[in-house]
């Protein structure tokens, strides 16, 4: 396993998806969010060629100091998984640091969810969310909710800035709304 | 103001402070999206620019010859194999002296075929009177591209100029960046005003046939033009540091960059974004009392061989780090250290790592396992190391390998 750093103050973040979920935009987003948030950030895709519905991974650092690590994401200290059905192909918590944390979009309470995992597990019904809000289970927004409520490191208006300028209008509000659904979802 | 950009779209808005007047463009993977953004940019009327779409990598390298024949700036990209087929006219364009500014957003070569990075396809370009920047994050991948434009264009210089950033890894990298625009460019980057351009009016041949009586002198000016580079790149980092405060290695005259190798016994050379990993390793072995530092060539061509001998000069070991090989003898870059340092009697060992090649991740233990090793050999004779361990591929799989006898 990697070593960790003591003086590293970084954050990381993997995130599991398929291909078209939206798992890249995610990331861009979240990304984003920390910037506005005052901190330096950094968002990237697993490199290679996406196709639909094939499992794919996106990453995203964040910190107070300036980020010039250009390795992958080994050992993160949040797992976001935006399809529960990936848990039997993908190990989602590889690598995952024992105090962090995996936010699961799932309609199971945490202790059902089936991961090998010391790291604290979270879920929220994103999917269900962002049916709701959307009419269509793009449920990015709604997971992002979840993750700024369960971990702190963004901020709650960061987070719905960025959602309206990345999906402007109506589409914008309508995404604010399912993130602030998801994000008073969690505990 | 800064914001987020992810590489490609960073480069583009590089790009339309540049304000090229022409911009030949073929897509390849992971280049594409710069030129995309560019297109959506001039389909917008954001850029005025003439937006060539051309039927090949050839055809993109020949309508920038042409279109920087008749005095236009001119702005293509490209990587991989897209480069190879621009190389040909490209070598043409250092020797016709017409300036030219590509991004390259650096990508392995086939066989077998990879989307992903490496420094192969840039290398492979060295000899070709190219001036070839690498930047080490977005920002600097931006920078380079006004500083690429301000150099190639210098009617003493007038060269093809190529600005690498590493495929993937900072082409759809996104980061905080400080964007600019044409008008804070303004003062830094004068209106392109060529000596000689093609002219109905005044008809002349460039690129003719030069019998040997002439060649020679062609190719001694081009030559020369590269080494006088070096003078305006020192100019123009220093005048691009007053205007925005970004500095790149000011007090290397801008071709190299260090990081904590002032007092290093062990020094790593790499040239991109993997020096980005790098600091942390060097920070995390400066912890323990450790005096590890990096050299980072912001230049190859020209290669600044006095500002690499200055600062590597006190080192006890070397480590020249690269995505690169020359098929044959060791990696583009350590050949070109060794030559450099040797031919100053020094015996400082170094040792040349392979890494990273078509997109393999360098992991930080990758580099931890690296400096081990190069501390091993301080104090040794490069002779002593072993001409076997000239090169050392990092992370080879060597389970996969065939057998002796099938190699």
């Amino acid at each position: 396993m990697e070593q960790t750093v003591c003086w590293c103050g970084m954050e990381q973040i993997r995130i599991h998806g398929r291909g078209g979920q939206g798992c890249v935009t995610m990331a861009s987003m979240m990304a984003e969010a920390a910037f506005e948030s005052g901190k330096h950030a950094q968002g990237f895709p697993s490199f290679g060629v996406e196709r639909l519905g094939a499992p794919i991974e996106s990453y995203v650092r964040v910190d107070e100091r300036k980020i010039t690590d250009r390795s992958q994401v080994y050992n993160p200290d949040y797992v976001i998984v935006q399809d529960s059905t990936l848990i039997e192909l993908v190990d989602v918590a590889g690598g995952l640091k024992e105090d962090g944390m995996i936010i699961v979009n799932s309609s199971k309470d945490a202790e059902d969810i089936d991961i090998d995992t010391e790291a604290k597990i979270v879920t929220v019904d994103a999917t269900e969310i962002a049916l709701k809000h959307l009419g269509r289970p793009i449920m990015n927004t709604a997971l992002a909710g979840a993750f700024t409520r369960a971990t702190g490191l963004i901020k709650k208006e960061s987070m719905a800035g960025i959602i309206r300028e990345t999906f402007g209008g109506e589409i914008g509000e309508k995404n604010v709304k399912a993130m602030k659904e998801a994000y008073e979802a969690v505990e | 103001m800064a914001k987020m950009l992810t590489g490609y779209n960073a480069v583009a808005e590089a790009v339309k402070a540049c304000n090229p007047d022409v911009i030949p463009a073929y897509p390849i993977t992971p280049q594409t999206d710069i030129v995309e953004r560019i297109s959506e940019m001039v389909a917008d009327g954001e850029l005025t620019s003439e937006y060539v779409k051309v039927d090949s990598e050839f055809n993109a390298a020949s309508t920038a010859i042409g279109a920087s024949a008749a005095g236009a700036r001119v702005f293509t990209a490209t990587c991989s194999q897209g480069l190879k087929l621009m190389s040909e006219p490209l070598f043409s364009a250092s020797g016709m002296r017409l300036p030219l500014v590509l991004a390259v957003a650096n990508r392995s070569l086939s066989a077998p075929l990879s989307i992903w990075g490496d420094h192969t396809d840039t290398f492979a370009e060295r000899d070709g009177g190219m001036i070839q920047f690498y930047a080490e994050d977005v920002q600097e991948a931006m920078d380079n591209i006004a500083i690429a434009y301000r150099v190639a264009e210098d009617n003493e210089i007038s060269l093809p100029a190529l600005s690498c950033l590493d495929g993937f890894i900072l082409t759809h990298v996104q980061e905080g960046v400080e964007p600019f625009s044409e008008e804070e460019l303004s003062g830094f980057l004068p209106q392109r005003d060529p000596i000689y351009t093609l002219d109905p009016s005044n008809p002349k041949t460039m690129g003719a046939y030069a019998r040997p009586e002439h060649w020679t002198e062609t190719r001694y000016t081009v030559h020369k033009a590269q080494l006088k580079a070096k003078d305006k790149i020192a100019d123009a980092v220093e005048e691009f540091a007053d205007i925005f405060g970004r500095e790149y290695g000011l007090e290397h005259r801008g071709l190299i960059e260090t990081y904590r190798a002032e007092d290093a016994d062990v020094i790593l050379v790499a040239l991109g974004s993997i020096c980005g990993t790098i600091r942390y390793i060097v920070d995390e072995y400066r912890k323990k009392g450790e005096k590890i530092g990096i050299v980072r060539p912001r230049v190859y061509r020209p290669f600044p061989v006095e500002e690499l001998n200055k600062v590597l000069e006190d080192a006890e070991a070397i480590a020249v780090i690269e995505k690169d090989i020359s098929l044959g003898y060791q990696g583009g870059l350590a050949i070109d250290i060794k030559s450099a340092m040797y031919s100053t009697g020094s015996r400082i060992p170094i040792l040349n790592f392979i890494a990273g090649l078509a997109g393999r991740d360098v992991r930080k233990d990758n580099i931890r396992k690296m400096v081990e090793q190069t501390k091993e050999v301080r104090g040794k004779n490069p002779e002593d190391v072993g001409f076997e361990n000239e090169e050392r591929w990092d992370s080879l799989r060597t389970e996969i390998l065939p057998g002796d006898d099938e190699l």
